[in-house]
């Protein structure tokens, strides 16, 4: 058995590393579908084929993260969800929505798979700006108020830009060209939108909370935490100059923006969870008051420890299997 | 208007009432699809790829629905029941968390290379990521059924200041009424499976396809519905007896018995009256349930006057039971009559196709109907002994909840729609293409993600 705090600890940084791995892995391919473009047929056929294998198996990261929060910390959860109560039902829906669309359009009549299209669409787009909505909500710790409201509006764009940005670059690593060249112009409109929402977020969330601020502006953890921004900002800056750069010869270094955004994305869920923790509930509840029975997340934690790394063995491999350009993947 | 409780009721039974029709489908479905892909590998025969090909595109379908429906039920354990987890989330949580960590990430990772990598991967894995998949699928709902027992037949947990502490996992994981459950689930799912790919083959058939793989197909599954049908009236019952021994007022309640007596009748139809306590025009045979329930002609069984205010509601349990019993017999009937008919013609008449397109989706109402039975049968409480309902309830705005369930509603409607629909599109696709021995322009032709070659 595994002492309570530790266990707080070790759960607290598992969720954490659900919902980043869930913001990378859906985040692509959210962003494939808010790209989808309506018009072209073959296009849409080649994006939806370059997630087709990964999207299941990303989802269940939120299904993992939320799971967690359920099950580590039962109060959090209430909490946070009761307040989040309409979102989520948003986000759920959409989730639905683009989950079953993604089949129909390829099963359905016919005439009907523009209409799935735009469901798949539509969906996407909706499921990215309501996770940024309740994002932006939580950071704001849950006010009804204006300012918090117009913050989250704002997350909520911030974050279906951040997902088209990371879903371009799938692209770029995943197509050839005409639907390439289209996919590095989307990266650097959305990379831009992209890195104001961070730099906005940036200045806004130790503004609004003075514990944040305290965090990031006493001195040494100043000096300490400096690099997380500065390497954020270099990071973009590369895939700046890799995005002008690109398309080259014999397609060398396609990966690089991608791997640039997961970083990124990387830094900003670090930046995030440095200033909260260790809340679980911004202001409210720590994750030591909330942690579920040691003897229940023990229990869990053994099978976690041998469970985990064969999951990543598997998803791995199925990486592996489908590497390279999309070509002609068939469904059967 | 309608209260919080009420509508938080309404809405999770809609959710999982949606949600369990396709799990219900996909967990035997996948068993049948590495059947077919294994014999393919086995004996090189086409007419098995075909079967496993068309059958792998409706489980997709089904899977996808079932997928991100589920993905609902894992938000609304918080927001509208938050005294649930807090209160058994020590038990409830790492059953769930294993679900997840063990089913769900296997399901997902290998149904990517099931669906899209037989051509990139050898078939000797491909086959093995079909394995995988039908067994992650089971691997849920033993987690989902063991969490499920858990709450009609709690063990294994100790409460302090009202919450409930685990003690012994073993005990906890195989509950009372867990192993009747789980073999009773199964068999459901494969009932449901075996008549959705006979109704679907049959449909084929009688839209003039004279291929191969519909008649195999039917075949095998009037076999498998066959040996199935009968097995389940025999687990149902030992379900029944241990339903008696744990919760003998859910058993009053499917029975219809009001008062505590010897000798009681099986009845076939009544209608329960709840507030006169009483049955009226009851059909009913003589002293069977006693001979079923107690294996004895004036065996006493309790009735609902020993429960006063700690009983489900009578009417929806008892009639729920009915149907799902109806549906099982009817089941029994048309897979034997179907299978001899099979067995000494080689072909089925019109008239039986014509049913078994009807029975299609027959395996959805009678699984929906018995877990009305289990789960209102459970009424007051939601964990049985330790928490009722009423008091898990959140305490979210009514309007905000109703909202929520007027979207799912439509949702739901549309999604189903939509499913059925292409579900027969799919058929009737099937039916129009040719029988062509290269493998590849079958596949054209059914047009998926087909991309452009560069």
């Amino acid at each position: 058995m595994f002492e309570i705090n530790t266990l707080a600890i070790v759960f607290a940084s598992l969720m954490a590393f659900s919902v980043l791995l869930y913001a990378i892995l859906d985040g692509y391919d959210l962003g494939v579908g808010i790209l989808l473009p309506l018009e072209s047929k073959d296009d849409s056929d080649t994006m939806i084929a370059s997630i087709g294998p990964f999207w299941d198996a990303n989802e269940t990261w939120l299904v993992l993260a939320v799971g967690l929060l359920l099950i580590a910390f039962p109060v959090a959860h209430s909490h946070v969800f009761k307040e989040l109560y309409l979102p989520t039902a948003i986000l759920l829906i959409s989730l639905v929505l683009r989950g079953v669309a993604f089949d129909f359009r390829a099963k359905a009549a016919f005439s009907h798979k523009p209409t799935w299209n735009r469901v798949f669409k539509v969906g996407s787009l909706l499921a990215a700006l309501s996770q940024g909505y309740m994002l932006g909500m939580y950071v704001m710790g849950f006010e009804n108020t204006f300012a918090a409201y117009s913050f989250s509006l704002l997350s909520a764009f911030g974050v279906a830009a951040a997902y088209s940005y990371i879903g371009a670059c799938w692209l770029i690593m995943k197509a050839t060209g005409q639907l390439q060249a289209q996919a590095i112009n989307w990266a650097l409109k959305s990379g831009g939108i992209c890195f104001l929402g961070v730099i906005a977020v940036s200045f806004v969330n130790p503004l609004i909370n003075s514990e944040v601020y305290q965090k990031w502006f006493s001195w040494p953890n100043t000096l300490l935490i400096l690099p997380v921004p500065l390497l954020c900002f270099a990071l973009f800056v590369f895939s700046y100059i890799q995005l002008r750069q690109l398309p080259k010869v014999n397609d060398k270094g396609c990966w690089r923006p991608f791997v640039a955004a997961v970083l990124i994305f990387f830094l900003c869920f670090f930046g995030l969870a440095f200033s909260f923790f260790p809340y679980i509930v911004p202001d409210k509840l720590t994750i030591w008051e909330t942690a579920a029975a040691p003897e229940s997340l023990s229990f869990l934690l053994w099978g976690t420890i041998v469970v985990v790394p064969v999951i990543f063995c598997y998803t791995a491999f199925s990486y592996r299997v489908f590497w390279g350009k999309v070509e002609e993947l068939r469904y059967h | 208007m309608l209260e919080t409780l009420m509508l938080s009721r309404i809405q999770f039974a809609a959710n999982i009432s949606f949600h369990i029709l396709f799990p219900t489908i996909t967990i035997a479905l996948s068993w049948f699809i590495f059947f077919f892909k294994w014999r393919f590998d086995q004996t090189g025969e086409p007419v098995w790829m075909r079967a496993y090909r068309f059958w792998v595109k409706v489980f997709a379908l089904t899977f996808a629905l079932g997928v991100v429906s589920g993905i609902t039920m894992s938000f609304q354990f918080g927001t509208n029941w938050p005294k649930f987890m807090e209160t058994v989330g020590n038990i409830a949580g790492p059953l769930l968390g294993y679900e997840v960590l063990t089913a769900f990430f296997l399901e997902a990772g290998f149904l990517g290379i099931m669906l899209f990598g037989i051509n990139r991967v050898s078939p000797r894995i491909h086959t093995l990521s079909t394995l995988i998949v039908a067994f992650g699928t089971t691997l849920s709902a033993f987690w989902i059924l063991a969490l499920n027992s858990w709450m009609q037949t709690p063990q294994g947990y100790e409460m302090r200041d009202g919450i409930a502490f685990p003690i012994d996992w073993f005990a906890i994981i195989f509950n009372p009424s867990f192993p009747y459950r789980l073999i009773h689930m199964m068999i459901a799912s494969g009932l449901t499976a075996a008549f959705f790919v006979a109704g679907i083959s049959a449909y084929r058939l009688l839209k003039g396809d004279n291929k191969q793989a519909p008649k195999l197909t039917l075949k095998i599954a009037l076999t498998v519905a066959s040996l199935l049908a009968p097995t389940q009236i025999f687990i149902g019952d030992m379900h029944g007896l241990n339903t008696l021994e744990h919760q003998p007022q859910k058993i009053a309640a499917m029975e219809g018995i009001w008062h505590t007596e010897k000798g009681v009748p099986l009845l076939l139809f009544a209608v329960p009256d709840e507030a006169e306590k009483t049955n009226h025009l009851e059909i009913g045979i003589p002293k069977v349930a006693s001979i079923i329930l107690t294996h004895n002609f004036n065996g006493e069984l309790k009735g609902l006057n020993e429960f006063l205010g700690n009983h489900p509601p009578v009417a929806p349990v008892f009639y729920a039971f009915r149907i799902m019993v109806g549906l099982g017999i009817l089941m029994l009937t048309i897979a034997w009559v179907s299978r001899f008919q099979l067995w000494r013609k080689k072909f089925l008449s019109t008239w039986l196709l014509k049913f078994l397109v009807i029975m299609t989706f027959s395996g959805w109402i009678a699984t929906l109907a018995g877990w009305y039975v289990t789960e209102i049968g459970r009424q007051p409480w939601l964990v049985t002994g330790v928490l009722t309902v009423k008091d898990a309830a959140t305490d979210i705005a009514p309007e905000n909840v109703g909202l929520s369930l007027i979207l799912y509603l439509i949702l739901y409607v549309v999604l189903l729609v939509a499913y059925l629909h292409t579900i027969f599109t799919m058929a009737i696709r099937a039916v129009e293409i040719e029988e062509i021995t290269d493998d590849e322009r079958v596949l054209s032709t059914v047009g998926n993600h087909m991309t452009v070659k560069r």
